[in-house]
C-alpha cells in the first residue's frame, strides 16, 4: 500500500458519531463537513414529513379497515425517508424496499399505485419509467445489485442518473448487499447506498446483526467513502445525500450511507413489538423525533408559524382523505391478466390456460 | 457485415460468431461476467472479442453470480441487452434468487413496463470428465419458472442461430450450452434463421418411434437411432432446442405418426424434463400410443466422480433397450420383464 492509498483509507472512514446538523431539542449544531440546506429546502422536508406522517397513518388505519392486506409502517423513519429524496434530481432512480411506501410517494408516485401491492390486486401497481422508481423490493437486498446495474448502464449510455437504493439494517447482512457493493466500487458506479438502520430487523436487534462499529464501516473494506448520519436529522440526511449525489455525478462513484434512525411501530401490522422491545426503549425515542424537532428548529428561526403549520396540516389532511376515499372502492381485476404479462406474447400452453380458466369463470357464472 | 454464408465452425466458435455479430450490430448489447474478458472465457467463447470491442462492450466482473444477474437487470432495466455468462452449470446457483424473483417475474409484477432482455449463457451437463460442481444439467430449474425462456443448441448452426435469437428476445433467456458439443464441428450459415426461438426440429425422420432429446444426449440418441435401424426400428428424432416453452405441435405431430416416444436426457430422471414430455405427450396422444412414453435419463444421484460418470450417462445401448422395451408384437420382452 502505498502513502496516498493509505490516506485514502482513513478517507472512507465513517465519523464515530452520527453527522448532525439539527439536535433532538432543534439545536442547530453546525459541521464544517455539511452545508446546512436552504431554507426552502427546510420548508419543503418539513411539509414532506408531515405528509409522510400522515400518508402512514392512513396506510395502517387502511389495514384496520381491511383495505390493505399487510402495511410496513415507516413512522419515525420521515427524515430519513423524505431527507434522501428530496436530495435525488428529477433525472435520478429510487431503487425502494416494502417499507418505503412513503418514499415512493415523496417521489411523485400516485400513492393509490404504490400501495396497489399491499391491497393485494398486483406485485407493482405504477410505471417505474414514470417517476424513475422501481417497483418496491420484497426479497431483501436484492434491488441493491439492480441499483448498481441501472447506474453503470446509464454511464455506459453517458447518461447523468444516479442510483440511490434503500435497504434496512438486516438487508446489509444479505450476499447481495456486499456483492452489490463491491461491484459498484469497481466500477465506480453512481449510486447511493442508503442503509436505513431503524433498530430491527423484524425482531433481531443490531448487535445480533453485526458485529461491526457501525453499518457504515461496512463501506470501508470495499473501497468507499461510508458515512453516519443521525437518521432523525432530515436537515444532515439530505446534505450527506445531496452530497454523495453529487460525488456520484461528477464521477467518484458510490458512497455508502447509514442513517440511524428506529421504526416507532411493529415490522407491519401484523407484528407485534412488545414481544423483543422495551417500552422504555420506544419512548426514548420519542424525543427524538424527526418532525418536532425540525419544528422546532424553523419555529426558533421564525421560517414557521402557527397559521404555516395550519396550511401544512390541512394539506396533509387532505391528501389523507383523497386517499382514503379513493382506496374505499372494491377494485375489478381482469383474471384474463394473470396470463398476458409472463412473455412478451403469450405461449401457446398460456393461451391454452388463459381459454381454460374462462370457460371456468363463465360456468361460475352460469 | 454478416460475412460469407456456410463456415465450418465448432460450437464454441459458432456461439462465438454470433456474440462478435450481436456486438457489431446493436450497441445495446454487453458482455460480462467471470474471466470473458482478456481470456476469452474458461471455454474461450468470448475469445477474441474483448480486444476487438473494448473492454466497455465485454468485460470481466468480479467474481459473484447474484452479482453479475442482479447488476445485468438493471442494465436491462435502463436500456442496454446484456450476455452474461455462468462460468459453470452449478456455480449459477447462487444467482437463483435474482433469477427466479426478478429476471423472471419482473415483467409481469410492473404488468408488462419492464422488460428484461437479458441472456444467461450457462455451460451446462457433463461428458467431459469434470470434476464435481462442473456437470449438472439444471435445465429443469429454469424450465419450472414462469417467466423465462430455456433453449439449448445441439449444432454449431443452431448454436449461431439461437444465440443471435435469444439475444433479439424481448424475454430473458436461459442459454444453455451442452459442454460436450463444444468442439463438434458444422458447418454455420449466419443469415440463417430458425423456426423461432420455441420451435423443435426434426434432425431425422422415422416411421416406428419418436425419440425425443436435446443438447448434450442429442448425438448419442441420433447414434442410437442408426443403431436401430439396423435392427429393423425406423426412429424419428427430435431436437428440442426449446425446453420452455415446449414445442407440443411439432412433438405430438411425430408422436401421432409413430405411434411410440422415447424422451433422452442426461439429466436425472425424477422430475426431470422427461417427465413433463411423457405427461404431455399421455395427455394429448393417448389415442395414438401403442406403448407408454418412456425415458432414458440419468440416474437419481447427485453427478458422479468423472471416473464413473459413463455409468451415469445415458448411452446408446440404454436408448436400445428402451426401444426393445416399447411393446412390438414382434419383440421378445428384454430379460427380466414380463
Ligand atoms: C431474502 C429474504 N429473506 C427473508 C425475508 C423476510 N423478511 C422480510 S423483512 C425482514 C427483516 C428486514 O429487516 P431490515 O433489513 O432491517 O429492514 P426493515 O424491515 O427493518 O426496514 C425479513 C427477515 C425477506 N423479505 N427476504
Amino acid at each position: 500500500m502505498t502513502t496516498t492509498e493509505r490516506t485514502a483509507a482513513s478517507y472512507f472512514l465513517p465519523s464515530d458519531e452520527p453527522l448532525g446538523l439539527v439536535t433532538a431539542d432543534g439545536t442547530p449544531t453546525p459541521d464544517p463537513a455539511l452545508a446546512m440546506p436552504a431554507d426552502d429546502v427546510l420548508l419543503r422536508l418539513y411539509r414532506g414529513m408531515v405528509s409522510g406522517r400522515r400518508f402512514d397513518t392512513q396506510a395502517t388505519a387502511l389495514t384496520k379497515q381491511g383495505r390493505l392486506a399487510v402495511y410496513p409502517s415507516a413512522r419515525g423513519q420521515e427524515a430519513a425517508e423524505i431527507g434522501s429524496i428530496l436530495a435525488l434530481r428529477p433525472q435520478d432512480w429510487l431503487f425502494p424496499t416494502y417499507r418505503d411506501s412513503m418514499a415512493v410517494v415523496a417521489r411523485g408516485v400516485d400513492p393509490v399505485e404504490v400501495l396497489t401491492l399491499l391491497r393485494g390486486d398486483w406485485h407493482c401497481g405504477y410505471d417505474p419509467y414514470r417517476a424513475n422508481v422501481a417497483p418496491q423490493c420484497t426479497p431483501l437486498a436484492t434491488n441493491t445489485l439492480h441499483a448498481v446495474g441501472f447506474a453503470h448502464a446509464a454511464r455506459v449510455k453517458g447518461e447523468d442518473t444516479v442510483s440511490l437504493v434503500l435497504v434496512g439494517d438486516g438487508a446489509t447482512s444479505e450476499g447481495d448487499t456486499h456483492e452489490a457493493l463491491n461491484f459498484a466500487a469497481v466500477w465506480k458506479a453512481p449510486v447511493v447506498f442508503l442503509v436505513q438502520n431503524n433498530g430491527y430487523a423484524i425482531s433481531v436487534p443490531l448487535e445480533k446483526q453485526t458485529a461491526a462499529p457501525s453499518l457504515a464501516y461496512k463501506g470501508v473494506g470495499y473501497g468507499m467513502p461510508s458515512v453516519l448520519v443521525d437518521g432523525n436529522d432530515a436537515a444532515a440526511v439530505h446534505a450527506v445525500v445531496e452530497q454523495a449525489v453529487a460525488r456520484a455525478a461528477a464521477g467518484e462513484g458510490p458512497t455508502l450511507i447509514e442513517a440511524v434512525t428506529y421504526r416507532m411501530e411493529s415490522h407491519t401490522n401484523a407484528d407485534d413489538a412488545t414481544r423483543y422491545r422495551e417500552k422504555a426503549e420506544v419512548e426514548q425515542w420519542l424525543t427524538r423525533d424527526p418532525i418536532s424537532r425540525l419544528k422546532q428548529y424553523l419555529t426558533d428561526r421564525g421560517l414557521l408559524d402557527d397559521k404555516a403549520q395550519q396550511e401544512i396540516d390541512a394539506r396533509a389532511e387532505e391528501e389523507a382523505a383523497a386517499l382514503r376515499e379513493r382506496m374505499n372502492v372494491d377494485t375489478e381485476l381482469d383474471p384474463a391478466d394473470l396470463f398476458r404479462h409472463v412473455y412478451a406474447e403469450p405461449t401457446a400452453a398460456l393461451r391454452q390456460q388463459a381459454a381454460e380458466l374462462a370457460h371456468e369463470n363463465t360456468e361460475d357464472q352460469a | 457485415m454478416t460475412a460469407t454464408l456456410d463456415t465450418t465452425l465448432s460450437l464454441a466458435g459458432a456461439l462465438n460468431r454470433a456474440l462478435a455479430d450481436a456486438l457489431a450490430e446493436d450497441e445495446r448489447v454487453l458482455i460480462f461476467g467471470e474471466d470473458v474478458g482478456t481470456l476469452g472465457g474458461v471455454f474461450r467463447v468470448t475469445d477474441g472479442l474483448a480486444a476487438r470491442f473494448g473492454d466497455t462492450r465485454v468485460f470481466d466482473s468480479p467474481l459473484a453470480e447474484s452479482g453479475i444477474v442482479g447488476t445485468a437487470i438493471g442494465m436491462a432495466m435502463n436500456g442496454l441487452r446484456p450476455v452474461i455468462e455462468m462460468q459453470f452449470d452449478a456455480f449459477a446457483y447462487p444467482a437463483f434468487e435474482q433469477i427466479t424473483s426478478h429476471l423472471a417475474k419482473l415483467r409481469n409484477r410492473t404488468k408488462g413496463q419492464v422488460e428484461l432482455p437479458v441472456v444467461i449463457r450457462v455451460p451446462y451437463g457433463g461428458g467431459i470428465g469434470g470434476v464435481e460442481h462442473h456437470c449438472d444439467s439444471s435445465e429443469v430449474y429454469y424450465t419450472h419458472t414462469a417467466g423465462l425462456r430455456v433453449v439449448t443448441p445441439a449444432t454449431p448452426d443452431d448454436a449461431y442461430t439461437l444465440l443471435r435469437e435469444a439475444i433479439d428476445s424481448p424475454d430473458p433467456v436461459i442459454f444453455l450450452e451442452p459442454k460436450r458439443r463444444y468442439w463438434e464441428k458444422g458447418t454455420v450459415d449466419p443469415q440463417r434463421r430458425s423456426p423461432g426461438l420455441d420451435k423443435a426440429v426434426i434432425r431425422r425422420e422415422g416411421t416406428d418411434v419418436t425419440l425425443i432429446s436435446y443438447g448434450g444426449a442429442l448425438g448419442t440418441t441420433l447414434e442410437a437411432a442408426e443403431a436401430a435401424a439396423e435392427e429393423g426400428y425406423s426412429a424419428e428424432v427430435i431436437d428440442l432446442r426449446s425446453l420452455a416453452p415446449f414445442d407440443l405441435e411439432t412433438v405430438a405431430a411425430s408422436v401421432r405418426r409413430t405411434g411410440r416416444a422415447v424422451v433422452v436426457h442426461e439429466a436425472s430422471r425424477f422430475c426431470g424434463y422427461g417427465a413433463e414430455v411423457a405427461a404431455q405427450l399421455s395427455e394429448h396422444c393417448f389415442h395414438y400410443l401403442e406403448a407408454p412414453v418412456l425415458r432414458v435419463a440419468g440416474f437419481d444421484i447427485p453427478y458422479p466422480a468423472p471416473n464413473l460418470e459413463q455409468h451415469h450417462l445415458p448411452g446408446v445401448d440404454r436408448i436400445l433397450d428402451a426401444i426393445e422395451r416399447l411393446q412390438w408384437d414382434d419383440a421378445a420382452p428384454l430379460d427380466g420383464e414380463k
